[in-house]
């Protein structure tokens, strides 16, 4: 195959794979998600609400949990502020606001965040938002790390810490098992309440409802829809005729979705894992160039001052040599002066008593 | 030492201490496995993180940063002559990790589960899920770049040598896994800018968390082996106790370079945020204690130290230093979370929390004991002078 027919089927294959995936020219990072479309929701009205705590005892029913100490139809319970917990995944609290002659009620539950925090925040993906608007959980995987407890920005989540061996976290579901199983229609608050301060529906048409409320009752209401963007927006809907902070709701969350609280940090990861190993070893490979480079270095001078002191025991040994030679010559011609003085002192001495034997003899 | 003070020596105040806290350190661990997490703890549903994450993971996790620190520096960095720390910070780093693991067995309420997002269904959205294989693969890394010691020990020279010649590879694996989880850890709270006080929630928090890390690792050599020089000193040869004093001297300084920048990019994250309103405040006024004492000072007080070869004072300062890691830890985690509630919804240790955080320290300290006095640690093995 030549090499441009090639190149050009690389190019059909990559443009029809991603024609046949679906996949548009949008980056993720622009992606924007709206929640499922269908996604149910419900919408509560704190300004119907007379905390009669029906709601309390209809989902304490519906999911079979422990009775409470004080029934349900003992209201003063309300005297004190409480909290989601095991055993109940839905309360009431009664709040005197500065602004109302009379005490207003909001019930807690999980808020079913269009992007859940507890889900993002989850390692091994026990949360899970359903396409109908509900956040359920699975306690078949679940560690028990409460990760997802930290993380909630609503406090929702709750955990059984009295047991050893099964604990789970518990929390609203929006009925979704019983629903989905068909044994229930409704939420089992929404479908308990007597005054119709819940209303179950597609979050949309929720939003739409709230308006026209807003708009057919002027001055009841304090503008704006709690859950519409909190949190980039919630399937649980609040409409209110006092100030929600004065409810004890959070108004300082922000609009940003839990996940992108982490998005950057974990993006980051990725670059450490690209990059550190390339300037870690480039790093250790200029120390042991360095390293190398000055053992190289002091090499050459020692082996320079080896040469150098070489050269100069060289010289001096010549030097040493010469002069040894020098005086050698020196003693060998003393020595043989000597020896001729002393050979010539012998022959003139042995001359000498001749003479004298002679002179005796003659 | 002769026969006969080993066999005296078994009834020490350290071993009686050290009896007493397992004793009742193993009584409460059954309490926890029989009666669950509320039989022995303070959480509640405000508060499921207490003191076993502020103290075991997130303590633990930081002050056992002495193993990257120390391998990088002596490995990559080319500072070779200290070579005789990487060891003992090698084994503080893979005792503290495998000891963090042990501790999350008590925290998490189905500790048989912890290899799930492993192995089982990962959740890959969540930073928890970056820890949990970081703190895996990391365990396993220090496991392999403790191995030649034991190796030395057992005398399997092979296997030793095998492994000893991926000390580079795995030191860079080290710095890398350490890098993120460390970071991680802090990245953690990212996901709560609604609980955690803006004095302390910065999106830096995995940098400071990195950062401070370094801090930790550095401080705690030195401290740590200021403990070993007064309890293992008959184990130490002559190169590791000949260097010990320029090493200190080095980590010291490093350890103030790291604590300035450090200092540096805290305050950015308040700048940043334009958070300078809340300084005025009760918590406001902790927050300059812990930028105060715990950062600037032993910052100072390094400098100093190193300067003037100031052996006590560089030791002290470690102290202080791993106690102000220990202080940030605290206040990310506890002290400055949920620090909107009202007190009666606030999170206080029980006491049997605290035991069983000291139970496992306790125990780590009695395993680096028997590992150190029977391996080469603090010492070359014979076979192996010349390698260095």
């Amino acid at each position: 195959m030549k090499r441009r027919t090639f190149l050009g089927l690389m190019g059909a294959t990559a443009v029809g794979a991603a024609a046949g995936t679906g996949v548009l020219a949008t980056p993720a990072e622009a992606a924007h998600f709206e929640g499922y479309p269908d996604a149910m929701g419900v919408l509560f009205d704190a300004t119907r609400c007379i905390g009669c705590r029906k709601c309390e005892a209809a989902c304490n029913q519906v999911n079979d949990l422990e009775q409470p100490e004080r029934p349900f139809d003992d209201l003063a319970v309300l005297e004190e502020k409480r909290r989601t917990h095991a055993e109940s995944y839905t309360i009431v609290n009664r709040f005197q606001p500065e602004s109302s002659s009379i005490p207003v009620f909001l019930k807690t539950q999980c808020n079913h965040c269009m992007e859940p925090a507890c889900a993002s925040a989850c390692f091994v993906r026990a949360f899970k938002k359903n396409p109908d608007g509900s956040v359920t959980y699975d306690a078949d995987v679940c560690v028990g790390c409460r990760y997802c407890m930290v993380a909630c920005p609503f406090n929702v989540p709750a955990y059984t810490y009295d047991d050893p061996i099964t604990p789970e976290v518990r929390k609203c579901h929006m009925c979704h098992p019983h629903m989905a199983a068909g044994k229930r229609s409704l939420p089992g608050c929404v479908e308990a309440c007597p005054k119709e301060a819940l209303t179950w529906g597609r979050r949309d048409d929720l939003l739409r409802i709230a308006r026209d409320r807003m708009r057919a009752n002027p001055g009841k209401y304090v503008d704006g829809i709690y859950g519409e963007r909190e949190m980039g927006g919630t399937n649980w809907l609040y409409i209110s005729g006092v100030p929600f902070e004065e409810l004890g709701l959070r108004t300082d969350l922000g609009v940003k979705p839990a996940p992108e609280f982490t998005k950057g940090a974990l993006a980051g990861v990725a670059m450490v894992v690209g990059l550190w190993p390339v300037l870690l070893t480039g790093i250790y490979g200029m120390s042991k160039l360095n390293a190398k480079d000055a053992r190289k270095a002091q090499e050459a001078a020692v082996s320079a001052m080896k040469a150098e002191c070489e050269a100069d025991h060289q010289a001096a040994m010549k030097q040493a040599q010469e002069k040894a030679a020098k005086d050698k010559q020196a003693a060998v011609e003393r020595e043989v002066k000597k020896a001729l003085e002393e050979a010539q002192k012998a022959a003139e001495a042995e001359q000498a008593p001749n003479q004298d034997k002679d002179g005796d003899a003659s | 030492m002769s026969t006969e003070t080993n066999k005296t020596s078994l009834i020490t105040p350290f071993n009686v201490i050290a009896f007493v806290i397992c004793s009742v350190g193993l009584y409460l661990t059954v309490l926890r496995f029989t009666g669950g997490l509320a039989a022995v703890s303070n959480l509640t549903d405000y508060n499921p993180w207490g003191l076993w994450i502020g103290f075991d993971l997130l303590c633990g996790v930081a002050l056992a940063a002495g193993g990257y620190v120390t391998s990088s520096a002596v490995y990559l960095f080319g500072l070779k002559k200290y070579h005789g720390a990487v060891r003992p910070a090698i084994l503080t780093a893979f005792l503290g990790y495998a000891f963090v693991v042990i501790a999350l067995h008590y925290d998490v309420g189905r500790p048989w589960r912890l290899v799930y997002p492993l192995f089982w269904q990962q959740g890959p959205t969540s930073v928890l899920f970056e820890i949990g294989l970081c703190v895996f693969l990391y365990l396993s890394v220090l496991f392999l770049e403790f191995c030649p010691a034991a190796l030395e020990w057992l005398g399997l020279k092979k296997l030793r040598n095998l492994l000893h010649s991926a000390t580079i590879a795995l030191t860079i694996m080290g710095v890398v896994l350490s890098t993120m989880h460390q970071s991680s850890l802090g990245a953690l709270y990212l996901m709560a800018p609604s609980k955690l006080h803006p004095l302390w929630y910065s999106g830096y928090l995995p940098v400071f968390f990195f950062v401070s890390s370094a801090v930790a690792g550095l401080s705690m050599v030195i401290f740590e082996g200021t403990l070993s020089h007064r309890w293992l000193h008959h184990k130490m040869d002559n190169h590791y106790l000949n260097e010990h004093d320029n090493f200190v001297f080095s980590f010291a300084r490093a350890a103030s370079w790291v604590l300035l920048g450090y200092f540096f990019i805290k305050v950015f994250g308040i700048a940043a945020d334009n958070n300078w309103k809340y300084l005025g405040t009760p918590m406001g006024s902790w927050f300059l204690v812990e930028m105060g004492v715990f950062v600037a000072l032993p910052c100072l007080l390094y400098a100093i130290g190193a300067r003037e070869r100031n052996l006590a004072l560089c030791k002290w300062t470690a102290a202080l230093a791993v106690l102000g890691i220990v202080v940030n830890r605290f206040n990310v985690s506890m002290v400055a979370f949920n620090w909107q509630l009202p007190a009666a919804e606030r999170y206080f240790p029980s006491w049997h929390e605290v035991w069983i955080s000291i139970f496992i320290v306790t125990l780590l300290v009695l395993t680096f004991r028997f590992i150190s006095t029977r391996m080469p640690i603090f010492y070359t093995h014979p076979d192996y002078q010349d390698e260095h």
